[in-house]
């Protein structure tokens, strides 16, 4: 069965604006929970900083109180990084891909945005965002798990599996990023409750805090933290989980269905994973761990661009007639 | 911090439906303690489910029974459900207003619409001869134009038609097939006759709901069906599929049929992804395809691959902007040429807009005389064509009685009714029909039949038609069953969606009624 080009690309951005929409709602509410300093106050500007948004943010905004980071996050349909966005995001995907689909992935989707949009005109209180932040995060995981049970395994599934895994890996680096600048090792705040809360509270934005203390019983430093989530082999979310995921996606999508494109995007991939096992944690450090995210995060860059030049039609040369048969 | 990368935008604009918030309840009026037909008046008009005045209908008394036996709360209730339920699934069609697109249900009503095993032979078998005779009339038109020659219609009015293709002059089309896809809107009379009102050849919408309606039905009413022998509508898409696989040029083993769309923009989007999925072919758009030497492509993970047969769903003029609209985006550049050569096929084919023209449809009883030697089965609606002096007096002496149509308008618009007009609207109607009398044909007002149905007082009579489908590829079949559209405010005639029109289910009932072993007992 063919598979459209337009239909490969579509299947991947709704993946990945799916995962995204979990990993926001996620941050948000780990934020209104736990993320708080010794005087009790909220770094909601961290939020803003992790997605690189701060010219956006005060353009309509003064000053990022509570109120007006949750808004922009939730709600603000002119920022394309806004719940609300990314849900509308997936729903036009969908809505394209309705023939190509299960019912039951569209019908979820489609009801789970009008709901989200409906919230909006009655505005969520801060008390209530990690409720609406929790049923977010369910709604995304039954996406998941109705993707998981009902999507026909063909090519399709392959582009969603790997626009899930390459937004996965992004935003795990972003999780680690906002709170790089506690990675520098002061001597007062080593060890200190506060520094051991913020590393929890990046666990726990990554679900990872549990399976992190069974790994690592004896302590939380910077240093453990920062190489679970880089590079443990059995966290789902650490960074080379994914690219693991992404690396055998491509080889047995090219392979299974026999596609001649995708080359560069494969060794686009195992240069990233070559990159990820060549240092331990404590060398990254060292070189300065926010340089190194950047690192992954265009190289994540790279390969999305090399998907679509290879798939999505982006780059189409005509071809002869001989090849086309 | 690298910015998150996104998708090249799609376009914006899409707004959400405000007719159905969740969570927003709906008071149900406390049932009626009288049985729920006890004051149904269908008036003057035929009705559906009760028959005649004279003659009632003995097919439907069953479900007459059941219906009765209801608490109106109840019937409520699944109304509101079925709507809830159309509206999560996207069964919907977008209406633009001022910027933004809206998601709309087309409301649904949960009392069908029945018909009995008779009339629905007498139907299937005037549609199947309508059909034939127009595709005849096509392939006459585009070769030998002997019906023009000899008189039976005047050959201005086919070769001034703004649907008149020269690029189908001496091509011919598989079977002679023009129309695959037929759409034929049916009235009923005060007596109850079956009527032709419009003939919909080029690209006939709304048989989607047909079978999502079929299944919103079994899933709110099943008690309603039980045991009542309904002939299914499940079978369309593979129908349609044979029909595009027999169309498909005779060199190709295998042939890739396509669904082509104008877009999820469109506002019959959903009937595009229904009939892709049903018939379980690609839904491309023209961005999707391109054509090189005259061979058409479709752009897939893996490069160009072959498609062989295309069921459209654009209109002539946007086909392709080589040979008719060159602003056309929709469209696919050589396609046009790539159908001449015959390497494609296309259904419906290009130019059958002459076919259901409504200058055109006047004469199409003449039409089935002159192919097939035969009266027509399913009168058409008495018409007067403006474009002849005596019909356009006729017309203008007449004015407050009958209903003045523009030949070339479609979904109800530009219709006027003289007997509802006020005096400003039909001084309109007049100085428009002397302005331009060829652009209007004229009607005696059709007393629709009715149905009942469910409005917010009670069970109430409200006017309906029906359009049947028929797929033609060597054969004729005709969907056993159609789409009912119901005029939902009390009173009017126009049953288009876009005027605030519904629909109901259509059940044909098996032949003999009911199945063995039906009880009449309460349907609770």
């Amino acid at each position: 069965m063919n598979l459209l080009a337009r239909y490969a690309e579509c299947i991947f951005w709704m993946a990945r604006y799916m995962e995204r929409a979990e990993n926001l709602a996620r941050i948000l509410d780990v934020h209104e929970t736990f993320a708080r300093d010794t005087r009790g106050m909220t770094n909601w500007f961290s939020i803003v900083q992790l997605n690189a948004d701060e010219k956006d943010f005060f353009s309509r905004h003064d000053r990022p109180t509570a109120e007006a980071v949750v808004h922009y996050y939730m709600f603000d349909t002119q920022n394309t990084n806004s719940l609300v966005s990314m849900l509308r995001m997936a729903r036009e995907n969908a809505r394209v891909l309705r023939p190509w689909i299960s019912t039951e992935m569209w019908t979820q989707i489609n009801v789970f945005h009008n709901k989200l949009v409906e919230m909006n005109g009655k505005g969520v209180a801060l008390p209530n965002l990690s409720k609406v932040c929790t049923w977010i995060k369910e709604e995304c995981q039954t996406h998941t798990g109705i993707t998981e049970g009902t999507f026909y395994r063909d090519q399709g599934w392959y582009f969603y599996q790997l626009g899930k895994y390459i937004e996965r890996a992004d935003q795990t680096t972003r999780l680690l990023d906002i709170k790089y600048h506690t990675l520098l090792p002061s001597p007062v705040a080593v060890g200190s409750t506060l520094d051991m809360s913020q590393w929890t509270t990046v666990l726990r934005s990554a679900a990872g805090y549990h399976a992190f203390r069974r790994v690592y019983p004896r302590g939380m430093s910077p240093t453990t933290v920062a190489g679970f989530m880089m590079f443990n082999e059995g966290f789902p979310r650490s960074v080379v989980m994914c690219v693991r995921q992404i690396d055998g996606l491509l080889t047995r999508l090219k392979s299974r269905y026999t596609l001649r494109n995708g080359s560069e995007a494969m060794e686009k991939v195992d240069e990233l994973l070559g990159a990820l096992l060549a240092r331990p944690i404590e060398e990254v450090i060292q070189l300065g761990l926010h340089e190194y995210l950047d690192g992954v995060q265009a190289q994540l860059c790279g390969i999305t661009n090399e998907i679509g030049r290879a798939f999505f039609g982006q780059d189409t040369v005509p071809m002869t007639q001989s090849q086309s048969q | 911090m690298v910015h998150t990368s996104r998708q090249t935008p799609l376009p914006l604009g899409i707004g959400q439906s405000r007719a159905l918030a969740a969570g927003e309840s709906v008071s149900v009026p406390e049932g009626k303690a009288t049985d729920l037909l006890t004051n149904y008046d269908p008036g003057l008009y035929y009705d559906e489910l009760f028959g005649g005045r004279d003659y009632p209908a003995e097919h439907s008394a069953l479900i007459r029974q059941r219906l009765a036996g209801l608490n109106f709360g109840d019937l409520l209730r699944r109304s509101q459900d079925a709507e809830r339920e159309l509206y999560n699934l996207g069964i919907t069609f977008l209406v633009y207003s001022n910027k933004d697109a809206v998601d709309r249900i087309l409301p649904f009503d949960i009392i069908p619409r029945v018909i009995s095993a008779k009339e629905w032979a007498h139907l299937e078998a005037g549609i199947t001869q309508r059909v034939t005779a127009l595709n005849l009339f096509l392939h006459d038109i585009y070769h030998d134009q002997k019906i023009l020659k000899d008189g039976v219609i005047p050959a201005d009015l086919v070769l001034g038609n703004g649907c008149f293709r020269p690029q189908m002059v001496g091509l011919d089309v598989p079977f002679d097939t023009y129309i695959h896809i037929m759409g034929t809107d049916l009235v009923r009379d005060r007596e109850g006759t079956f009527r032709v009102l419009e003939d919909n050849g080029r690209v006939p919408s709304g048989v989607s709901y047909v079978v999502e309606n079929r299944h919103m039905m079994q899933r709110v009413f099943p008690d309603l069906m039980q045991d009542i022998g309904i002939r299914p509508v499940d079978n369309y898409g593979h129908k349609l599929l044979d029909a595009m696989m027999e169309i498909a040029p005779q060199d190709v083993a295998d042939p890739q049929v396509v669904l082509l769309s104008p877009g999820s923009y469109n506002s019959a989007y959903f009937e595009h992804i229904f009939l892709a999925r049903e018939m379980g072919v690609p839904l491309v758009e023209g961005r999707d395809l391109v054509v090189e030497n005259d061979r058409v492509y479709m752009k897939t993970t893996n490069g160009l691959a072959r498609v062989d047969s295309i069921y459209r769903r654009i209109d002539d003029a946007f086909l392709d902007p080589k040979a008719f609209n060159p602003d056309s985006m929709l469209g696919v550049p050589g396609i046009m040429e790539a159908y001449r050569k015959g390497n494609v096929a296309l259904a419906n084919a290009v130019g059958t807009g002459v076919a259901d023209d409504k200058a055109i449809y006047c004469y199409v009883p003449r039409m089935i005389k002159y192919y097939l030697d035969q009266e027509a089965i399913i009168p058409n609606v008495d018409t007067r064509i403006c474009r002849e002096a005596d019909a356009l007096q006729y017309t203008l002496d007449n004015l407050d009685k009958l209903v003045v149509k523009p030949v070339g308008e479609a979904g109800g618009y530009g219709i006027t009714i003289g007997p509802r007009a006020s005096r400003e609207e039909l001084a309109e109607c007049r100085a428009k029909l002397l302005a331009d009398p060829s652009n209007y044909i004229s009607q005696p007002v059709v007393d629709l039949s009715v149905c009942p149905t469910v409005t917010d007082d009670g069970i109430d009579p409200r006017h309906v038609d029906l359009r049947p489908f028929a797929i033609t590829g060597k054969n004729t079949w005709v969907l056993p069953g159609g789409l009912t559209r119901v005029a939902l405010k009390k009173g009017t005639l126009i049953v288009n969606s876009s005027q605030g029109g519904g629909s109901k289910d259509t059940w044909v009932l098996q032949d003999g009624g009911l199945q063995d072993g039906a009880q009449e007992g309460s349907a609770s």
